[in-house]
């Protein structure tokens, strides 16, 4: 009772205004659980039970982790989705945070047209570019291919910007007393600027990594084989002509938000200080 | 044997001039510093030194070679800069020995020639830390290390004292000048501190508006100084300025300032009546009785305004005829506010200045 009446003392101290959000925090909270406690129940029901809205499994069951484990391509598709993202976004981290580098700290006749320009293809929608990738892709031979899903993400506008406003803030006298010290231009890069840009990096590693993972259209158009299925599309590919088995679907999205999990866990410091770094919303 | 020469030096920022037409030789082991208020240019000509600005026109040489278009790395010189610019990420050895490893020298030359650096600088305990795990003052010798190591044949140092307190600035000065003393290598250091400029320096290059205005040994840019900006800007406090023209009397010439009050000059041989700026240092103003000039002294009465006792000296700020001035005494006398003064200032000790060119006369 004493905690009760403490607890409502709180809470007419409280300012509405911190109410208000702690509820709407709440909503959105429970908003985004949901679907995830769903897809984690749903795939330990057997099909009968797909359709019912309970969270507990009535007979709770790992048929569909075994199906998917030993029945499916899922493990070689994840090992295609592993590395395209891997080397996608060991790609972005090189090119984007050099350009970036050179856009920061070189000062050199059109920097700026360059930079617009890289900023500029920022606003052209994915889904237009689609058909002269297909075209391009087709005439180099690359469908079908690990790098033919790649070449489209192997240097971003988001990440040549997001390194050149972190290089801008590194003190120009670290590179110039690098500079005197007679280091060469791609080593005082590697060796000073790179290491003091880590949480960028690896805001920057984090955000490629995942968008690449849950990639899903380009990969479904470049890709015929089934060997070379990357996650989401081969998610898609347990879509039945007419039926949908739901609870296999929901297992291999189990599965597959595994490895996403990881790389949050991990780096989990640099996720939160990097999205706070870039102003930007995870 | 390292002489620095800058032969017609300019700089252009667009259409701004930064440097105008700067010309100096600088001998082998000098340590030569570069004074003036901000935006003078000082730093502009240490950068384009060190190769880390160009050169507009003009030619920039180390032991006869023209560097103009050498990068700085190949230059063989070393740089302290003002915010010390030392490597985060790295821990002090690592620090020193960061141009020596990009040199590829082998290990055991790096390792002893670090620890011999961190030696002359006492930094022996701290090598394993990181910069932002260092009070300012380490820092700061850090850097020097980082300097001293690749044993250059010049020194530049850019303000490398301005972001220490006013005690450890004294500190390190007195370590700098030892460092100098014990490695003879030729320095160019950049400083606005005049003090910093008048202890440290063999030769000062007092700089404004791109140009030099004078340069010689602390000794002469004090006793003798070419203008009237350099009369200004080197002592503390400053000079003191009345304003006027010269006339002739009985008596000799006199100084008629602006607002009609007769300064009697003894020993003054300016014979045509023109404008001048008359300068006298605050520590030259002696008090007196006398309220008028007599044979070797000129005499300036004043009414005192501000007095600031600092223990060993009393700096008294006054309302004279001609404007405000400012004396120093001894700190032992006791002064009151609106108290009438008069100082006796030695003929020798007064300085003059045309009023239109601010060249001394």
């Amino acid at each position: 009772m004493n905690d009760f009446n403490a607890t409502m003392a709180r809470l007419e101290r409280a300012q509405p205004g911190k109410v208000i959000l702690w509820t709407l925090l709440f909503i959105g909270g429970v908003i985004m659980i949901t679907p995830i406690i769903f897809m984690v129940s749903t795939s330990f029901k057997t099909g009968q039970e797909v359709y019912e809205l309970s969270i507990i499994p009535q007979k709770p069951t790992l048929e569909n982790y075994i199906f998917i484990l030993q029945e499916s391509k899922f493990m070689r598709w994840m090992l295609n989705s592993l590395w395209v993202a891997t080397f996608s976004t060991a790609s972005v981290l090189f090119f984007d945070s050099l350009v970036g580098y050179t856009l920061a700290k070189f000062d050199f006749r059109g920097r700026q047209i360059v930079f617009v320009a890289i900023l500029s293809t920022l606003m052209i929608p994915t889904e237009m570019l689609i058909i002269p990738w297909y075209m391009m892709s087709r005439s180099f031979g690359w469908i079908d291919t690990y790098w033919g899903i790649a070449f489209p993400g192997l240097m971003t506008g988001f990440g040549t910007f997001l390194m050149r406003q972190f290089f801008m803030n590194l003190p120009d006298e670290l590179i110039e007393a690098a500079r005197i010290d007679g280091w060469s231009e791609f080593a005082i890069w590697s060796r000073i600027a790179m290491p003091l840009v880590i949480p960028a990096l690896s805001a920057l590693a984090i955000f490629h990594f995942l968008g690449n993972w849950t990639a899903f259209l380009w990969p479904l158009i470049v890709i015929n084989d089934l060997d070379l299925y990357t996650i989401p599309v081969g998610i898609a590919s347990f879509n039945g002509e007419f039926q949908m088995d739901w609870e296999v679907v929901m297992t291999a999205s189990c599965l597959a938000t595994l490895p996403t999990l990881l790389v949050f866990l991990v780096l989990q410091k640099f996720i939160i200080r990097g999205i706070m770094l870039a102003g930007l919303k995870g | 044997m390292t002489e620095v020469t800058l032969d017609g030096v300019n700089k252009l920022f667009g259409s701004v001039t930064a440097v105008k037409d700067f010309n100096l030789s600088i001998d082998d082991s000098e340590f030569v510093v570069f004074v003036g208020p901000s935006g003078c240019g000082k730093s502009t000509t240490l950068r384009m030194l060190a190769g880390l600005e160009d050169v507009s026109s003009g030619s920039i040489l180390i032991d006869g070679q023209i560097v103009n278009n050498v990068h700085p790395k190949d230059r063989d010189i070393a740089m302290v800069f003002q915010n010390y610019a030392l490597y985060p990420h790295m821990n002090v050895f690592d620090n020193i020995s960061f141009g020596l490893r990009a040199k590829k020298l082998p290990r055991n030359e790096i390792e002893t020639r670090t620890y011999e650096a961190a030696e002359i600088l006492g930094l022996n305990e701290l090598l394993k830390r990181r910069p932002g795990e260092l009070s300012g003052g380490q820092k700061q010798r850090v850097a020097m290390g980082r300097a001293i190591v690749r044993k250059p044949k010049v020194f530049l140092f850019d303000e490398p004292l301005s972001n220490l307190d006013a005690k450890l600035r004294h500190k390190m000065r007195a370590e700098m000048k030892l460092l100098h003393q014990r490695v003879q290598t030729t320095t160019v250091y950049v400083t606005h501190d005049q003090v910093e400029a008048m202890t440290l320096a063999d030769r000062i290059v007092i700089m404004n508006e791109g140009q030099i205005e004078q340069v010689g040994s602390p000794a002469e840019v004090y006793k003798k100084p070419s203008s009237q900006f350099v009369a200004s800007f080197i002592g503390s406090p400053a000079m003191n300025f009345a304003t006027g023209v010269i006339s002739q009397t009985n008596q000799g010439n006199s100084l008629v300032t602006e607002n009609g009050e007769d300064i009697t000059l003894v020993d003054c041989d300016i014979t045509d009546a023109r404008k001048i700026q008359l300068g006298f240092r605050p520590e030259h103003m002696l008090l007196s009785e006398k309220t008028k000039s007599s044979k070797g002294h000129v005499c300036v009465n004043a009414r005192i305004k501000v007095v600031e006792p600092m223990g060993h000296e009393t700096v008294l700020t006054c309302n004279a005829a001609f404007g405000e001035i400012v004396g120093k005494c001894e700190g032992d006398k006791q002064f009151q506010v609106g108290e009438d003064i008069h100082f006796q200032i030695r003929s020798d000790h007064l300085h003059y200045f045309d009023f239109t060119t601010g060249l001394r006369i």
